[in-house]
């Protein structure tokens, strides 16, 4: 049974290879767009902290704004 | 109605649905690879090499969907003047373009036990790496591009030369004597593949549009992100 799920008649290297680049494809481009998202959220709060209390006030306003600063732990 | 397709009422939806689109795609994808790998059965004539179309089918069709809705996206945007269907688009090409380059290379893993090749320019497999290139280009144009009016007006027109492919691409292989396999599934007839080969088929094709899903959330919640950077500086 296991021997067979890993030769498959001797297609086991084409199978697995193709299922193995599909999940390394989408661990790869998951990555990339978190680390992405991370930066430009870190951005955001580095800037938003350098705002003097006026501005901050009135960038806050801003209903996005909020959100962003809440979602810190998503994903 | 365009009105609720504005960035900050969507936001608030977009940036909580990342963490529940995962955990689906993570059951769904278990539930599919399941199937396709230990459950669903050998083909009489391929055997097991035809497991290989679990990953190489689901990922065609995404990807041709997402190039098709990139179109409809950047023609409404640029006649109405919606700005945000632009960046829909742009948000959606990333894992249009992953799942074309998996679509190429599964095609080409499954194509040495089959045809004998890993590579043969015949019309379907050739159309497809077309779509790949557009895929690319439209990428690249966006990073190219800073104006805005120009960046519109750039990637309306390459999607709209691309989606002359994609019925190419969709009748490649009635048209033309190719190496390809003729559709086994359609959606107004009859279908050729067995409900046991379907079911795998169809899940593993929910766990990938789950999974496009995902990336194109968190792409979109860091372009609105980038833009409120904009924001700031201007303050």
């Amino acid at each position: 049974m296991i021997e067979n799920l890993f030769f498959m008649n001797g297609f086991g290297l084409y199978v697995w290879s193709a299922f193995a680049f599909t999940l390394v494809s989408f661990l790869t481009l998951f990555l990339v767009i978190k680390i992405q998202y991370n930066k430009e959220k870190n951005k955001f709060i580095a800037k938003f902290g350098s705002l003097n209390s006026e501005r901050a006030a009135f960038a806050k306003s801003q209903s996005i704004n909020k959100e962003i600063l809440s979602n810190t732990s998503n994903i | 109605m365009f009105k609720y397709f504005e960035p900050n009422k969507i936001f608030s939806i977009t940036s909580k649905a990342p963490k529940y689109v995962l955990f689906l795609f993570i059951v769904i994808l278990s539930i599919g690879l399941t199937e396709a790998l230990i459950l669903s059965p050998e083909d009489y004539k391929q055997s097991h090499s035809v497991r290989i179309m679990y990953v190489h089918v689901p990922a065609a069709w995404i990807s041709l969907g997402i190039f098709s809705a990139i179109t409809f996206l950047s023609i409404v945007g640029y006649i109405f003047k919606i700005r945000n269907f632009f960046l829909i688009a742009k948000s959606l090409a990333p894992s249009g373009l992953v799942f074309n380059i998996i679509a190429l290379v599964t095609g080409s893993i499954w194509g040495k036990p089959t045809w004998g090749t890993w590579w043969a320019w015949d019309a379907r497999i050739t159309s497809m790496l077309i779509l790949a290139l557009f895929y690319i280009m439209y990428l690249i144009a966006w990073r190219i591009f800073e104006d805005n009016d120009k960046v519109f007006k750039v990637t309306s027109i390459i999607t709209i030369l691309g989606i002359i492919n994609v019925p190419i691409i969709k009748y490649s292989v009635d048209w033309w004597n190719t190496l390809h396999q003729p559709a086994s599934i359609n959606i107004l007839s009859k279908s050729s593949i067995h409900i046991s080969m379907l079911f795998p088929l169809l899940t593993m094709t929910a766990a990938f549009a789950l999974f496009s899903l995902l990336i194109f959330l968190m792409k979109y919640n860091t372009e609105l992100i980038k833009i409120k950077n904009k924001g700031l500086d201007r303050l």
